[in-house]
């Protein structure tokens, strides 16, 4: 579904990717772990196109995306979410997954029509958010948890093929992450998904196939199980010298 | 979703822009001032309130309106509605133009970038003497009156006239808010990162926005070519552009109504000031200013709004 | 040809030193800080009006003028930092505009009330004045005291930012503010002391510029202060060196324009300026 080949990105002589290849087929639950620094926010960065790469090439669905605009691959069903909240402060729950509903459809260049009128848009966005529990307020008022499902609500508005979840649960109190897991859990198995997680619990929960990065390569990439037998991780993980990227 | 059907109160608030018309006839030339700046923060306030973009150079549309109203006026034909429909295109284009600029910038280059043009023009209008007039202005022609109605010299028809075209715009400007579109511009001023990340083109958004603005702005200069049958280097100025700005965020930028409010505080205590040496207006203005910054910041509207929250 | 060609980079070199002395402090706090003031050029005024008075009504040497209005230029910059200002670091760009414009106004609004609005003029020492020649052509004496002042205070800029703990202090602050608090230095008293240097060094502009471009009421928010905010978004913020490059650029740019085009009037200097902005948003040395 969205492969990547050699992908390659540095600032000056700071390397954050190096020769990165990805493969998810469709309705792939990968997770993507590794030291802070390793580069996972830069990868998805690189894939959604915030960032451009210095060379490699970026196929979805058999068409390649590389030169494409971030919201031109936002069309083509490419998704993410960001680590930390990204969201509109000072618009409701409902009109910012309304908006993200109208930009999906190509209905937010109308300046005549009132947003009120389109009554399709706003009633799919009701029922994104009452799916996920979010109640409908000034976003700024909303708890932490809810804000972070209104990050992946905003992200399931713009109905993508394959959605990149950038540490979901980051920052969530343990209250709150019940709801927020069993959220994920139910999105369509339709939907390939790759998800960068710390949390080693709901990596092996979630997680098909793990790949693991450090220092802006890819270390390793196996089953959960392979992963974890795999001594070069162990010792990224576990080894006495941090492998500080 | 926000109610976009008229409140009373906003059908009180158009009710009264009537009563100068019995109330204070004789500052109906003053009034229709106030309804072409009100119109000019107006359009400001769709690309900073809104969309926001700061922009210290949004006299420049208001000049290429006013000059070319005044231009139509002088070669060709006396007829202000439709002159007003070639300001609004003029002005149109050229906020087009500097759109593909204006829009890839923020902070500090845009502030300077946006001034840079407005002063470019200025100077342009300035040096190019044998079109514009230069220093003295643009002059010798006379706007005999609209629809029948002649300029008269107590100001009624100049009023009724920039009344009208203040109030058709905000009818405009209200629907554009309240549209898909507008959701979309109050997006990309509440977080411009998120937006392509839902699909959003934010470059081809704000082009639209600014081009909406510029010909709005020149609509509003053609409003005061017409009502006063002659054109000033002024309407190009840096300093109208900063009088535009101090207003908007005086009435309260994002608000709809803000510009409105702004225009008719400033200018009234303008007026009224205007008898007495210059340097007090400019210290009065500064604390005004510095008092808005600090304790309302939302301006005041924001500040009448956020009085209303407290007593509920 | 060669002859007016040498004599407008001479004039330029001077008037750009100028510049620089009344836009490096912006530059710097700017980069430091990412305050907005637009009321910089009232510590101009506040320079010119103090020389006026310790010239013309103390009676005392303009030379001895000089370090008096940079000293109150400081003082007041640091009042004004202490008690106004540092309230609105977090404030938008917008906001921060407007409460200096704001405080510009009221500035313009006190120099009119003591010293009216007529241009101002100070008594200059008569060696300091007429010209000299070189090559066969006369040069301004005065303008060659400004390039002489402007390159010392460069050299003791550059001497102290590059070789003394302050100047390290100041330029960590500028590269990474959250990096260099981590690191225990005090970015607000390095702030302070860095925006009291700008205001004194900005009130010494306007002292020296009195007899240059003059001086009046309206100095805050004339066209000097678009010309001193080209040379910071230009130049680059917090770069002293993007700043002296700039303002000799502007300097030489506006002279050669009024010499040779001046019909053009100011339209060079801006259309300049768009250009370079539009290539380089950050400036010529600014970060990228």
């Amino acid at each position: 579904m969205l492969s990547a080949r050699n992908l390659n990105k540095s600032f000056g002589s700071l390397v954050v990717a190096q020769d990165v290849a990805l493969e998810l087929p469709k309705g792939a639950r990968y997770a993507l772990i590794g030291p802070n620094g390793a580069g996972k926010t830069t990868l998805i960065n690189l894939l959604t196109g915030m960032l451009a790469p210095d060379s490699g090439t970026i196929v979805l669905d058999g068409g390649d995306i590389t030169r494409l605009k971030p919201h031109e691959r936002v069309h083509r069903g490419l998704a993410r979410t960001f680590q930390i909240n990204t969201l509109f402060p000072r618009l409701t729950a409902l009109e910012s997954v309304t908006l993200a509903v109208l930009e999906r459809d190509g209905h937010a260049h109308n300046w005549w029509r009132g947003v009120a009128s389109h009554r399709q848009a706003i009633d799919e966005a009701a029922g994104i958010l009452r799916s996920l529990n979010i109640p409908d307020r000034q976003t700024a008022e909303l708890a932490y948890g809810q804000q972070r499902l209104l990050e992946i609500a905003l992200a399931l508005a713009t109905r993508p093929r394959v959605l990149l979840l950038d540490e979901p649960g980051a920052g969530v109190p343990k209250d709150e992450s019940a709801a927020l897991f069993s959220a994920i859990e139910s999105l369509s198995s339709e939907l390939t998904i790759l998800f960068i997680e710390h949390d080693m619990n709901v990596v092996f929960r979630f997680a098909s196939r793990i790949i693991v990065m450090v220092g802006g390569r890819i270390l390793v990439e196996g089953t959960p199980d392979e992963v974890g037998r795999d001594p070069r991780v162990r010792e990224v993980y576990l080894g006495g010298h941090a492998r500080a990227a | 979703m926000e109610n976009a059907r008229f409140k009373p109160l906003e059908y009180a608030f158009w009710a009264c822009t009537l009563l100068p018309f019995v109330v204070t006839p004789a500052y109906l030339s003053l009034g229709s001032q106030i309804a072409i700046t009100a119109l000019f923060a107006l359009s400001l306030d769709l690309i900073l309130g809104y969309a926001g973009l700061v922009s210290l150079g949004h006299a420049a549309f208001f000049g290429v309106g006013a000059y070319a109203a005044g231009l139509i006026a002088k070669h060709y034909w006396t007829e202000p509605l439709s002159g007003l429909v070639v300001a609004a295109i003029a002005a149109g284009i050229a906020g087009y133009v500097l759109s593909h600029i204006v829009v890839r910038f923020r902070h500090l280059a845009l502030i300077m970038l946006t001034m840079g043009f407005g002063l470019l023009l200025f100077e342009a209008a300035n040096s190019a003497s044998d079109l514009t007039g230069g220093a003295d202005g643009l002059q010798g022609f006379h706007v005999p009156g609209v629809l029948g109605f002649k300029f008269d010299m107590f100001g009624r028809t100049a009023y009724a006239y920039a009344l009208a075209v203040l109030f058709l715009c905000f009818l405009v400007a209200r629907r554009i808010i309240h549209s898909p579109f507008g959701l979309a511009l109050r997006g990309i001023r509440e977080n411009a990162a998120r937006m392509p990340a839902i699909g959003a083109p934010n470059l081809a958004h704000l082009r639209k926005a600014y081009t909406m603005a510029a010909v709005m702005a020149g609509i509003a200069g053609a409003v005061l070519t017409h009502t006063t049958s002659t054109v000033s280097l002024e309407t190009l100025s840096f300093g109208r552009s900063a009088d535009v700005l101090v207003i908007l965020i005086l009435g309260g930028a994002g608000r709809l109504y803000g510009g409105i409010v702004g225009a008719i505080i400033y200018m009234v205590a303008r007026d009224q000031f205007s008898g007495v040496a210059p340097q007090y207006w400019y210290f009065w203005i500064g604390l005004l200013l510095v008092a808005v910054v600090m304790f309302l910041p939302n301006g005041i509207l924001g500040g009448l709004s956020a009085l209303r929250k407290k007593s509920q | 040809m060669l002859s007016s060609l040498a004599g407008v980079l001479f004039d330029g070199f001077a008037y750009g030193m100028l510049l620089f002395l009344l836009a490096v402090g912006l530059s710097v706090t700017l980069g430091m800080m990412n305050f907005v003031n637009l009321a910089h050029c009232s510590f101009a005024a506040v320079g010119g009006y103090c020389t006026v008075t310790v010239v013309n009504r103390l009676g005392w040497n303009f030379l001895v003028a000089l370090p008096i209005a940079f000293v109150v230029g400081a003082l007041i910059a640091v009042v004004l930092e202490r008690a106004l200002f540092r309230r609105l670091y977090r404030s938008s760009d917008l906001d921060q505009c407007l409460f200096t414009i704001g405080i510009a106004f009221m500035s313009i609004a006190t120099f009119a009330w003591f010293y009216s609005t007529e241009p101002q003029s100070a008594r200059i020492p008569s060696y300091l004045l007429g010209s000299f020649e070189l090559l066969g052509r006369k040069f301004a004496v005065y303008r060659l005291f400004l390039m002489l002042m402007g390159l010392a205070i460069t050299a003791l800029l550059v001497l102290s930012i590059e070789r003394t703990r302050f100047g390290a202090q100041v330029r960590a602050a500028v590269d990474n503010q959250r990096m260099a608090r981590g690191l225990g230095i005090d970015v607000d008293r390095a702030f302070m002391i860095t925006f009291a240097l700008g205001g004194g060094l900005a009130a010494l502009g306007g002292a020296l510029a009195i007899e240059v471009i003059g001086l009046e009421s309206t100095l805050p928010l004339s066209v000097i202060l678009v010309y001193v905010l080209i040379v910071v978004a230009v130049g680059g913020l917090g770069s002293i060196r993007g700043s002296f490059v700039a303002a000799i650029v502007l300097g030489i740019t506006d002279t050669a324009g009024k010499y040779y085009f001046p019909w053009l009037g100011a339209f060079l200097i801006y259309l300049v300026m768009v250009a370079l902005l539009m290539w380089r948003p950050m400036g010529l040395f600014g970060k990228r």
